[in-house]
């Protein structure tokens, strides 16, 4: 570093290690997140339960999309460097809003007539769980699948130093920067639909209260369907930005579940911006929380100073257990969460 | 607040279903570890039928390797039962058990079966670590059987009270540990990061590694655990990269946390260069991370020995293949019928005492398919060195010393480079 002071470099150097492994993945995953935890949201303002089956939901929507992926691929249809699941992804969403329409009709439509509680959704909805879980291990199989294509890096960490010369690198995948541009276009999207159109508004009437919304004339069937429509849309993007970011392993959806519901939870279950703010914060904290700080601790102290250990509040392995533990956190001291939910 | 409890519930049943079919999902695993053998106390007439139980894993994470395994243990028994030498004239029949390799209950009560319902002489297996200490201690030690594994190779197998009765033709991982520890010296390679599966097989490993190559001198900046079946690694390896090192030692398996641990590491770029350990090795690591994985290096049982080529063509012709533990199941099989016919009894506490003089030298050298030939010359009070399929050498408490091959990442294939 001959043009910086040495402090100065330090401090970049600090700031690129937790940029690389901290802000960057935390950016992508809060946005995956945020995306799981308004669906489940969704599905709370309208159908008022907590949906159990939203994990497979995603999985089973990414399904549909590698398998699309897979034929568009096999026909040599691509999309230069970004991954073709991009162009699959409508393909999926279709199958998934089908599947989530004809799930309704078999079986929540059954509990709605039936005037069930919330507590009997719940269980349904574990159930239909079960199901999408059986259907995908039938269809592709327990095993993962890489269907990343395309470019994979915008910047690669050797590209990065040699760059800046600076001694630390830092590296930004693709689907990294696809995850995050497709989420504020989801989310942009999603908030222009609730806020601007008839259809939006009558959903978030319908949320607000239901018997003010049917007595004004709102179709009941109607709003449940776009509801589950766009359930079923946003699981897909979900689960397909997650995939391609990580990886498609069936079961990992289901351990996706519990950083879902804390998400929504901790923004206010039914609120969809509390479901997005939500997404971040439990992914930068259970990122922030697990970090080793070892290298930017010495960074950024007298070399005298530097640390032995690897300065690391808790292992990895307990990375699940922060999402839980903030969501007990949050559901008692403010069990509305952040932003007071149950409202659209 | 009214939701509250009602969030609490939720809460409870995510973490509840959750934990549960995370746990159920880790079943899935593949995890290649080894089998044990038992052998029966009774004594068995001249001239009746030696049954040997086949104790693997038919079911479960190794589901796949078990098959080739078990034809290769019968094979040798077909081969001592055509010879017309064994014990006279004797037959030797395999009867097979599941072991599940990690279902410890059911393993134990396989193991009580092919004992004390199918009269066996003798076990080959158990096939994994944690399977082969159970029936060994809950069953084979009680009613005084002999079992050599093919395939557990857990350090804590060596050192574990066995009243004699357990051999294995696998090496252990301490030996594994030792030369791993002076693959990396000689690389000069002098401060790794090591990161395991965390079950028997990779805590076992990781811990032999780190104390071996502690001994010669190296640093071991961290060594970590890792959960199979995760959907991503990111965190595990930000911890691994703040702890630093030359190199990454991966004590995982390639088709899962492995494998994704190395492709984190060199998307963000914490680490270039791994040493992939034996549950790392195989075709499917380099082609799926392609060329960034070349200049890793790494070890996999195996021996240049002609033994291995010569159990290939026998298994062609059987209809099997020589997979991996497949030799050391022929060879496990193969030490307990002339260990039987060299004591002249199929009696384990009589045979048991037998094993590591047929398995070593002196003697003439016994290769695959010569199994007629050995128990002629022992009959005729003549000693063996058996060598076999994977050039047995039996060592200790009665365990292969372990050749291992040396692997270079080269080209996007594993190349042998050597052995040792």
């Amino acid at each position: 570093m001959p043009f910086l002071g040495d402090d100065m470099a330090d401090a970049l150097n600090a700031l690129v290690i937790l940029a690389n492994f901290v802000l960057v993945p935390g950016l992508a995953y809060g946005s995956q997140l945020a995306l799981g935890a308004l669906g489940v949201t969704l599905v709370y303002a309208v159908l008022r339960f907590s949906n159990f089956a939203h994990g497979e939901t995603m999985a089973i929507g990414t399904m549909f999309v590698i398998l699309a992926t897979w034929g568009l691929q096999s026909v040599g249809i691509s999309f230069g460097p970004l991954p073709t699941a991009l162009i699959a992804l409508p393909l999926g969403i279709f199958v998934a809003v089908m599947l989530c329409l004809v799930t309704d009709r078999l079986v929540y439509r059954y509990y709605r007539r039936q005037k069930a509680s919330g507590v009997t959704y719940l269980i349904v909805s574990v159930g239909v769980m079960f199901v999408y879980n059986g259907l995908i291990r039938f269809v592709i199989g327990p095993r993962d699948q890489i269907f990343a294509d395309g470019q994979r890096f915008i910047l690669k960490a050797r590209e990065f130093k040699s760059m800046t010369g600076l001694n630390e690198g830092l590296a930004i995948k693709t689907t990294q920067v696809v995850t995050v541009v497709t989420a504020i276009l989801t989310v942009g999207a999603v908030f222009w639909f609730l806020n601007r159109t008839r259809t939006g508004k009558s959903m978030r009437a319908f949320s607000d209260n239901e018997d003010l919304a049917l007595l004004s004339g709102i179709n009941p069937d109607r709003v449940v369907m776009i509801a589950w429509m766009m359930t079923g849309a946003l699981a897909t993007i979900a689960g397909t930005l997650y995939g391609l970011d990580k990886s498609f392993k069936p079961f990992v959806y289901l351990q996706l579940l519990l950083p879902i519901f804390a998400a929504a939870i901790v923004g206010g279950v039914g609120n969809p911006l509390g479901a997005i703010a939500g997404g971040f914060v439990i992914a930068f904290s259970e990122l922030f929380v697990t970090f080793a700080y070892k290298r930017v601790v010495t960074y950024l102290l007298p070399d005298s100073m530097a640390p032995e250990t690897l300065v690391q509040f808790l292992s990895t392995d307990y990375k699940f257990a922060v999402s839980f533990v903030i969501l007990v956190i949050v559901l008692l001291v403010k069990p509305t969460g952040i932003f007071s939910g149950k409202s659209l | 607040m009214k939701n509250n409890g009602f969030f609490i519930v939720v809460a409870l049943i995510v973490g509840g279903v959750v934990g549960y079919l995370v746990g159920s999902g880790q079943k899935e695993i593949v995890e290649v570890e080894k089998i044990v053998e038992v052998e029966k106390i009774i004594e068995v007439p001249a001239k009746a039928d030696v049954k040997i139980g086949i104790l693997l894993g038919f079911t479960g994470p190794i589901e796949s390797l078990t098959p080739d395994m078990a034809a290769g243990a019968e094979l040798a028994m077909k081969e001592a039962t055509d010879s017309g030498a064994f014990m006279g004239g004797s037959k030797v029949i395999g009867v097979r058990a599941d072991s599940t390799c990690v279902d410890t209950a059911a393993a134990t009560a396989a193991a009580e079966r092919l004992i004390t319902s199918d009269g066996v002489s003798g076990v080959m297996g158990a096939d994994c670590s944690g399977v082969t200490i159970a029936t060994l201690q809950n069953v084979a030690m009680a009613k005084g059987i002999a079992m050599i594994s093919p395939s557990a190779t857990s350090p804590a197998l060596s050192d574990l009270e066995d009243s004699g009765l357990f051999f294995r033709t696998a090496p252990s991982d301490a030996r594994q540990g030792q030369v791993v520890a002076e693959m990396l010296m000689e690389k000069g390679i002098k401060s790794i990061a090591i990161t395991y599966t965390n079950n028997d097989y990779g805590k076992g490993l990781a811990d032999s590694i780190q104390m071996n190559y502690e001994k010669l001198g190296g640093g071991v900046t961290i060594s970590a655990a890792h959960e199979e079946g995760k959907g991503d690694y990111s965190a595990e390896v930000a911890a691994l990269s703040q702890a630093g090192g030359d190199m990454l030692v991966v004590a995982g398996y390639l088709d899962q946390g492995g494998k994704m641990i190395i492709q984190s590491s060199l998307d963000t770029g914490a680490f270039s260069t791994f040493f992939l350990p034996d549950g790392m090795i195989g075709d499917a690591l380099p082609e799926a991370i392609g060329a960034d994985l070349n200049g890793s290096i790494g070890t996999v049982p195996g021996t240049d020995s002609p033994g291995a080529t010569m159990l290939n063509d026998l298994a062609a012709s059987a209809g099997f293949k020589n997979g991996p533990f497949t030799a050391e199941s022929y060879d496990a099989a193969a030490l307990m019928i002339m260990a039987m016919q060299a004591a002249g009894s199929t009696d384990s506490s009589a045979y048991k005492e037998k094993v590591m003089m047929v398995a070593n030298a002196p003697g003439e050298k016994i290769f695959p398919g010569e199994i007629g030939k050995a128990l002629e010359i022992i009959a005729g009070g003549g000693d063996v060195d058996y060598v076999g399929a994977s050039a047995v050498e039996l060592i200790g408490s009665g365990e292969s010393a372990g050749s291992y091959a040396e692997i270079l990442v080269d080209g996007g294939k594993n190349t042998t480079v050597g052995y040792r």
